[in-house]
């Protein structure tokens, strides 16, 4: 799992079945100290995140299990939103 | 997921049999902004998309969730068109 910040929106409305009414959000990952690393990737949101906010996601087959998870094709997913960026404690 | 857009098709007669009557396209993967990264990705359509469009591609054991893909030996997969991407506000 990673810390991410929720970054955007996409829209797709012709999707797979399995897809259909999932939310979809850009999110760019972040490093301990909430520095941007990495590219964006498109997120299906399981909590509901909104654009702005501090987010944990998770990636790989586990991305399935918040859904229906032999039915639902997704490698990331939002899993949880951190209360704030002070949530974040790193040692030194 | 990430975004990608078409560049192109691939025909395969002698396939394995789970992947009979599956659509073959080539994917570029672009960043959000619609720029065009490097390299490529051979996925399967499950969603009826067409040459030049965005779209979304899930990858890994994934993609074999799809409706239509069960059981099938894949590891990259079409899974949506996308109409809009908004970031920080503009599209």
């Amino acid at each position: 799992m990673q810390l991410a910040r929720v970054i955007g929106t996409v829209v797709a409305t012709v999707k797979n079945d399995s897809l259909h009414g999932r939310k979809l959000l850009v999110v760019q990952t972040l490093d301990r100290h909430l520095r941007e690393s990495g590219k964006p990737m498109v997120a299906i949101d399981s909590v509901g995140a909104g654009v702005g906010e501090l987010v944990f996601w998770c990636r790989g087959k586990e991305a399935s299990f918040p859904f229906k998870r032999e039915d639902t094709p997704t490698d990331c997913t939002i899993i949880g939103i951190v209360d704030s960026e002070a949530h974040v404690l790193n040692g030194p | 997921m990430i975004i990608a857009r078409i560049l192109g098709t691939v025909v395969a007669t002698q396939k394995d049999e789970r992947l009979s009557g599956k659509k073959l396209l080539i994917v570029r993967p672009i960043n959000v902004d619609g720029s065009d990264t490097t390299g490529y990705v051979v996925a399967v359509d499950t969603v009826g998309a067409g040459f030049h469009e965005r779209v979304l591609v899930v990858a890994g054991s994934s993609a074999r969730l799809a409706q239509g893909m069960k059981d099938a030996p894949v590891d990259a997969a079409i899974v949506g068109v996308i109409d809009s991407v908004e970031v920080n506000g503009s599209e």
